[in-house]
């Protein structure tokens, strides 16, 4: 099995141990033993919920610092599209862009460049009917991993091409090299990233083995640094990307680009797991596509983003409303064999299952149905597991005690006076 | 023990929960490491069954039996029956109200994609007194289905 590098990390001295993070995880990763959260790391997704949702900001997301550009002679910025989405009063993406030069960067390529692209082979793609109904984004990271992990009869229907960001990344180091003659290693594709999973999908990816994205740097830690550097005047010409390209950064954004109506969007990582489990069920029965974002409004939600999503997702309405609907076609796209098409197949790695052989995993799912019985069923998570359910599991695989429940230590005729009222002697 | 034993009770009031109980035996499938394509078949089958019991017997009670090679499903409820089951199995033949075709149901494919999607089906019903359906769905191969 593949070995697992993770994004989402915890920092021990600030975690107290609550149950906040174990709760909201979708894949039921994290566990707190001895005050402390631990994340069983072949579950992990990186989809950043527990960043969002711890209070004592014990998870982070581990990205590059900047100084990563000194490790290049030549650089090249890739700013997301939710990137431009961040700032106020921002009129013109092409201040955004200038900064980054006046940063550091010999070079930008939008992101949002590279997502016009990926539409249109999208386009290409789905009028062949190659591929089963409807089909699913590949994006969205934590998406990817979580039907990898999670639904295996949906493999199929992931859409086989890189994300946008990595297409960017190729062709943006093979540009670049052939204009400074530089050897690929000595350029450096740094993504301004809003998102924890896309370090993951860098350093570990699916659909190919190396990533051409040589960083990862977050969205919060350049945001103040490049603030100083934003001028309105004397400014370069430089985007090159229309509508398209920017909707990409908020949800829906994806399926605009298809330009075709069945389609479904959907954001936040509840209602992923809710559309994932409805198509498994085949309840969707006229939809060509399903665009999911783990993160609430799409890719503007990401935790590394430094604006409110919703606000985020105003502003690039505004930035893009006076834009050409596509400046990036496959016919005049700069690509080689490569570029777009995964060269790995997305395998399931079944994470969740109790034993390797179906007759022991049955023996072991009846264990976890009788300690089920056994317990209270509230779910507290006090024990350290987000739910009854998920501790007799645990129990069964060898990693709890029934007796980490409070509730088994408690003696429950202890109920004091004024609670001992019952729904039948109510008004007696 | 040979096999785990499963029921769930089908709430024939409340359409929203409909798909429960099939939603819940993915879950336990998928614990098990049953592969995907016959988690899948299980799955829409019981899903399909499930939402016949809700539009058409006001509920009823699912038994689940699972060994290592085969899923066996018992959809058991005591509603209205089935007057003739060879017209009830023709796809796009329906008897549901216009109310529940008009949320997207009643397409006359509920019969046919039960026994699409599972190896092995019997239907025993009473007109009055209720209905049975039987669903059986092999893990790794099984004896090979009579019909296609």
């Amino acid at each position: 099995m593949q070995e697992f590098f993770h994004s989402v990390t915890l920092d021990w001295d600030k975690c107290k141990g609550c149950i906040n993070c174990i709760k909201r995880c979708p894949t039921e990763a994290i566990r707190v033993r001895n005050k402390k959260a631990y994340i069983i790391a072949e579950r992990c997704i990186d989809c950043g919920e527990c960043i969002r949702v711890c209070p004592h900001h014990a998870k982070r997301a581990t990205c590059d610092s900047l100084d990563i550009l000194k490790n290049y002679s030549y650089t090249i910025a890739l700013p997301a599209p939710s990137f431009m989405a961040q700032f106020n009063n921002l009129e013109d993406v092409d201040i955004v862009l200038n900064a980054l030069i006046a940063f550091g960067f010999n070079e930008v390529y939008e992101v949002a460049k590279a997502a016009e692209i990926v539409s249109a082979a999208t386009r290409k793609l789905m009028a062949t009917h190659d591929l089963p109904r409807p089909v699913i984004s590949s994006a969205c990271p934590a998406v990817t991993r979580l039907i990898r992990v999670r639904f295996p009869g949906l493999i199929d229907h992931v859409l086989p091409l890189h994300a946008p960001i990595e297409v960017a990344a190729r062709v943006a180091k093979r540009e670049a090299a052939e204009k400074t003659g530089l050897p690929p290693e000595k350029i450096g594709a740094i993504f301004i990233s809003p998102c924890p999973a896309k370090v993951t999908a860098t350093k570990m990816p699916l659909g190919t083995d190396v990533s051409a994205v040589d960083g990862v740097v977050a969205v919060s830690d350049i945001y103040s640094k490049l603030l100083p550097l934003m001028h309105h005047d004397s400014i370069e010409y430089m985007s090159e990307t229309g509508k398209i390209g920017l909707s990409w950064g908020s949800s829906g954004g994806e399926c605009s680009g298809l330009i075709n109506d069945n389609y479904l969007a959907a954001d936040g990582i509840e209602n992923v797991i809710r559309v994932l489990e409805d198509l498994e069920d085949e309840k969707f029965r006229d939809v060509d596509f399903i665009e999911l974002n783990a993160c609430s409004g799409g890719c503007v939600g990401g935790v590394l983003n430094v604006e409110n999503p919703y606000v985020a997702k105003t502003k690039l309405y505004r930035i893009r409303k006076h834009l050409p609907v596509s400046l990036n076609h496959l016919e005049t796209a700069d690509l080689v064999d490569g570029d777009l098409d995964w060269d790995t197949p997305l395998e399931f790695v079944p994470v969740l299952k109790l034993d390797e052989n179906v007759w022991e995993a049955m023996m072991k799912m009846e264990q976890v149905e009788e300690i089920l019985q056994s317990l209270e069923g509230l779910d507290c998570g006090s024990c350290g597991a987000p739910s009854c359910r998920a501790l007799a599991e645990d129990v069964v695989r060898g990693l709890a005690s029934i007796d980490d429940c409070i509730f088994r230590c408690k003696n429950h005729d202890d109920v004091p006076a004024p609670f001992r009222t019952g729904g039948e002697e109510k008004g007696e | 023990m040979s096999v785990l034993k499963w029921t769930y009770e089908v709430d024939g009031t409340d359409f929203t929960r409909a798909g429960e109980a099939s939603s819940n035996l993915k879950k336990k499938l998928r614990a098990l490491g049953i592969p995907a394509e016959v988690i899948r078949k299980v799955s829409i089958a019981l899903y399909e069954g499930e939402i016949n019991m809700v539009i058409h017997a006001d509920g009823g009670v699912i038994t689940i039996e699972m060994s290592p090679d085969r899923i066996d499903m018992i959809l058991a409820d005591h509603g209205k029956g089935i007057p003739d089951i060879e017209q009830a199995m023709q796809a796009g033949w329906s008897t549901a109200a216009d109310e529940v075709r008009s949320l997207g149901f009643g397409a006359g494919m509920g019969l046919p994609n039960m026994k699409k999607n599972s190896d092995e089906m019997r239907i025993e019903s009473t007109v009055g007194v209720g209905t049975t359906v039987y669903m059986t769905v092999y893990i790794n191969g099984g004896p090979k289905k009579a019909d296609a």
